[in-house]
């Protein structure tokens, strides 16, 4: 099997050992499940290509300084981008248009309560609390390349579960073919949504079998700790081999449609960013080369990689399918 | 005398507002507060610092007019050439740090990348200004001088174009600069056929 398990981690680190819950934070109720329950489960290979480090069972309210993070490495033998840059530097225009706008911006924003609304072409629709939303997923720590459409790339640990576990639980209709996202509108807690500068509220989507795959997860901590509000508190959607404006934040609804949701950024610049939005060396921005990224913390840029890296595991959901033409 | 220390004063006042902007990156670098993606800031700063002063040299003579302020004339060449010297260092940076000097990839970003072509060609164009701003280049040209000079709007037109090009979506600042520059040229035009009735704007 090609887990990749730092030698540094001790054995007991990820045998589960209990479920902790956190209430006055919160915590999904199955939090805990082995790792070796996770690979039985389905979840084996995308988790395992995304460098997955099981430490189930574990309650979201970590500090950074709990853990050392400092052995963790991707599959590729990666290190993590630093904490302190991956919460320092953010798109998320509902805070400014500028990189540290959301750490400076964002702690109007009150992740507790929140509530997400699922619906659309499904059987079992309904609007949940936090808790309960997240309630049939199997939280983990991943750790995932995360590149970005301006051909800059972190590595972050993220803390969250298979987007999976809760599409099925709401039983998409078999006309079903997409998944849409949305995000907060609420100008008071998110400032920048009173600039005209995207159209609110952020949309994204994937289509039902890119959104059933292994490696997307929704995320709800980083570093083994709650998402800080700029990272898209206090849930988030990752897609680790497309480009990173595809992960919204901050998610109110989940709806499932027959037509392709209309992203945000495909809205704004159609010619610039399309619905699949695949990280590719091979199809360049308009403006800009994608060949190449900077990696935060490096001085010399890296070769772009296929799907960001993640191709054995998802080159089969575009055969066929020239990825110029649905960019 | 009275008006020889003045422009000691002011020309003083250039260098130190002209060094403030390089002394702010070292400064910031030296303190580690550049941010997550410093290489990123340092090229955009050098190339808003390049810009802004661009500007500013171009308004030094409507303000002049405007305010009687003759003082201000001898300020251009300083400026102009500090808004040339950060210029330089915004696409040594993008050569040299950025790109590693990558020559393949230069190449590649400069025929096929049009924000960096117009960026480039602004730089390029900026090079025989500089070169020529010295009082005997200015005697050896005569008239030519000041037409060859002209291009300095040509150039920062160019800069602003890369800049409003180079946003991802946000486009209020270059939209700003690309505003003052229209003013600015507006009021050269309107000047320029003030003085010559008839005749075109050149």
């Amino acid at each position: 099997m090609l887990i990749r398990k730092p030698n540094d981690i001790p054995s007991s680190e990820i045998t589960p050992e209990r479920v902790y819950i956190n209430r006055r934070q919160f915590i999904g109720k199955s939090a805990g499940i082995a790792l070796g329950g996770a690979a039985g489960s389905g979840l084996i290979g995308g988790a395992i290509a995304g460098g997955l480090v099981g430490r189930p069972g574990r309650a979201m309210a970590q500090t950074p300084g709990q853990r050392d993070w400092s052995a963790v490495r991707t599959e590729r033998d990666e290190e993590l981008t630093p904490f302190e840059d991956v919460t320092s530097y953010n798109n998320f225009y509902e805070f400014g248009t500028q990189k540290e706008d959301p750490a400076r911006n964002a702690h109007t924003l009150q992740p507790r309560p929140w509530s997400i609304e699922v619906g659309g072409m499904c059987a079992n629709p309904g609007v949940y609390g936090l808790e309960e939303f997240v309630q049939p997923g199997k939280m983990e720590d991943r750790i995932y390349r995360m590149r970005c459409v301006e051909a800059w790339s972190m590595v972050i640990p993220w803390y969250g579960f298979a987007l999976k576990d809760v599409i099925d639980r709401a039983e998409p209709l078999g006309s079903a073919r997409y998944v849409e996202f949305k995000t907060l509108v609420d100008p008071v807690q998110m400032p920048g949504q009173r600039s005209r500068v995207l159209d609110w509220p952020y949309v994204e989507g994937l289509r039902l079998d890119e959104a059933r795959h292994p490696l997307a997860i929704l995320a709800t901590g980083v570093y083994g700790q709650d998402l800080p509000n700029q990272n898209g508190a206090p849930i988030r959607l990752v897609v680790p081999w497309k480009y990173g404006f595809k992960g919204i934040k901050s998610i109110v609804s989940m709806t499932f449609t027959e037509q392709p949701p209309y992203n945000s950024w495909q809205r704004a610049i159609s010619s610039e960013y399309g619905f699949y939005a695949n990280v590719n060396p091979e199809v360049n921005h308009p403006r800009w080369s994608q060949a190449r990224e900077r990696r935060l913390g490096e001085f010399n840029r890296r070769e772009t990689l296929l799907f960001n890296g993640y191709v054995d595991q998802v080159a089969g959901l575009y055969a066929g399918m020239d990825l110029r033409v649905y960019y | 005398m009275n008006k020889k220390r003045r422009l000691l004063l002011l020309k003083g006042l250039v260098w130190l507002l002209g060094l403030a902007p390089l002394a702010w990156l070292i400064w910031r670098g030296f303190t580690d507060r550049l941010g997550a993606n410093p290489i990123e800031q340092v090229l955009h700063r050098l190339g808003d610092t390049a810009l802004i002063l661009l500007l500013v040299t171009l308004s030094i003579t409507p303000v002049r007019r405007l305010t009687g302020w003759t003082s201000l004339a001898p300020l251009r060449r300083p400026v102009g050439l500090f808004a040339f010297f950060y210029l330089t260092m915004h696409f040594l940076w993008y050569a040299v740090v950025d790109q590693t000097l990558d020559m393949e990839f230069i190449i590649e970003d400069i025929m096929e990348r049009p924000y960096i072509l117009v960026g480039f060609t602004a730089w390029l164009l900026l090079i025989p200004l500089a070169i020529t701003s010295t009082r005997g280049w200015i005697r050896r040209l005569k008239k030519n001088w000041q037409r060859i000079h002209r291009l300095v709007y040509v150039a920062t037109s160019l800069g602003a174009l890369h800049f409003y090009w180079q946003v991802k979506l946000d486009t209020y600042w270059p939209i700003v600069a690309a505003t003052v520059l229209a003013v600015l040229m507006l009021l050269r035009i309107r000047w320029s056929r003030q003085s010559r009735p008839g005749s075109p704007a050149d």
